[in-house]
């Protein structure tokens, strides 16, 4: 049984249709991600399986259960399961890095205190920002930030983690140490649905890539077929433009 | 001068403080309030929303001492019997309400869409989301124009003198009526005036100052 099953979903920003005849499924431990050019659609199907945006038509299936996103307690408890981080790391700013991590636990879900306290440090501890526990985000580089909204995102013990593009706002540097980041998780079992532009890392750590053009799934399958054997033209001309090889040293075009 | 004269100077000091501070706090309490449901977006809410707008619309516009007359005259065509001071004090909140209403929206609407994002993807609800996200961080932009508002607020309390309520601004009246020297008697005022709202703009700039720095992107 898939944790995430989608089936025929679709979704509009009013009358313009975003997203259609969108199946897919994830299982335990997979790390599925979705490629194609901007406004395909990708940030838009990660909005609407959180409940962030209204699901038009279609079912979601999590754990085995349609998710009804017109039932406040079935969302509460999808928003505890299923997590998401930001390409803008949407850390509040008002808060220090332990109360972010810790607001959602202890405020939201009523998480005693104490445990609250000793999962974030946990967490805020694998991932190398022990110093930081009472610093602001203003305080802290873009790569840090993006560790802390992960951690966030994983304050809840969530089944499965959402990536929006988490490394598209960071330099070369930072999007190394977040991605390393990734990789642990990955090596962890945590299940993931990453949307990403950085096809390096996607073909790297993904289990299947799914090709996405205007709000449809293109194309899915293992990393190899999508990269190197495209079945598609339109994923063919897509995965085409993507360089290679980097540019020599000292060689500007 | 006179012990009368002395308690009357004072009477009107106290009354103009305490017409002041009634009309300055409700204001903030129902400015708040209204400020948190026109920032709503539930359809259920729309009817309050549009009510709120309207008030905010007419209230920021109509001149203080029309208000004042308005409610005065209708106080009295509902025969209830409210004192000048209950008349002048209701009006007062009403126009601070608005005002007050139009700043703390600006506030609100100044934090950054995607912390309503973040927290809702968290599964905070509305009222958690201001709680604990977004008013802290609007304080700072809520601050500055609220204490600058209230220092002018004072000094609109003296339109209160022309329904007869005995406020500072009466009593330099009466003081002047009896023939004491104008330029002696509202230089007195001024200086009582400038006593009340000089602390407010020490007590603004302090608050100010703990709130300035940045934590917003």
């Amino acid at each position: 049984m898939p944790l995430l099953d989608i089936v025929d979903l679709r979704a509009s920003y009013g009358s313009r249709t975003v997203l259609e005849r969108i199946s897919l499924c994830v299982e335990k431990g997979e790390i599925v991600s979705l490629i194609g050019p901007s406004g395909s659609g990708k940030s838009t199907l990660l909005r609407v399986l959180l409940g962030l945006l209204p699901l038009e038509q279609g079912i979601v299936r999590f754990n085995g259960r349609v998710v009804d996103y017109a039932d406040k307690a079935a969302v509460s408890a999808l928003r505890a399961d299923i997590a998401i981080v930001f390409q803008q790391y949407n850390l509040f700013q008002n808060m220090t890095v332990l109360d972010n991590v810790m607001i959602t636990p202890s405020k939201i879900r009523r998480w005693p205190r104490e445990e609250a306290l000793r999962h974030a440090t946990e967490l805020l501890a694998r991932v190398g920002l022990s110093q930081k526990l009472d610093a602001y985000p203003d305080e802290l580089s873009g790569g840090q930030q993006q560790r802390v909204a992960i951690v966030r995102a994983l304050a809840l013990r969530p089944k499965i983690l959402l990536l929006d593009e988490i490394t598209a706002a960071l330099d070369p540097e930072l999007v190394t140490e977040v991605q390393e980041t990734i990789r642990d998780l990955s090596a962890d079992g945590m299940t993931m649905l990453i949307v990403s532009h950085e096809m390096g890392f996607v073909r790297e750590v993904s289990s299947r890539v799914v090709f996405m053009a205007e709000g449809r799934i293109v194309e899915a399958g293992a990393p190899q077929q999508i990269f190197d054997a495209p079945l598609e033209a339109r994923t063919r001309e897509f995965v085409g433009k993507i360089p290679r090889h980097p540019a020599p040293a000292g060689h500007q075009p | 001068m006179t012990y009368y004269d002395l308690r009357l100077l004072l009477d009107g000091f106290l009354t103009t403080l305490i017409l002041a501070l009634l009309g300055g706090l409700a204001g903030c309490v129902i400015g708040f309030a209204a400020a948190l449901l026109r920032n709503t977006d539930s359809r259920a809410m729309a009817p309050v929303r549009a009510a709120l707008f309207v008030y905010c619309l007419v209230f920021r516009r109509v001149p203080f001492l029309v208000t004042l007359m308005l409610i005065f005259f209708a106080s009295q065509s509902m025969q209830a019997n409210l004192s000048t001071f209950a008349v002048a004090a209701i009006s007062l909140a009403l126009i601070a309400a608005a005002y007050l209403c139009e700043i703390i929206r600006g506030g609100l609407a100044s934090v950054h869409a995607n912390q309503w994002q973040a927290a809702r993807a968290l599964n905070f609800g509305y009222w958690q989301t201001l709680r604990y996200v977004i008013v802290p961080q609007a304080w700072r932009v809520i601050l500055p124009p609220t204490f600058g508002f209230l220092v002018m607020f004072i000094k609109d309390t003296a339109l209160a003198s022309q329904i007869g309520v005995m406020d500072l601004t009466s009593a330099g009246k009466v003081l002047e009526n009896k023939g004491m020297s104008a330029p002696l008697v509202y230089g007195t005022i001024l200086m009582l005036y400038f006593l009340m709202s000089y602390p407010l703009s020490r007590l603004g700039k302090r608050v100010e100052s703990r709130h300035a720095v940045t934590r917003h992107r």
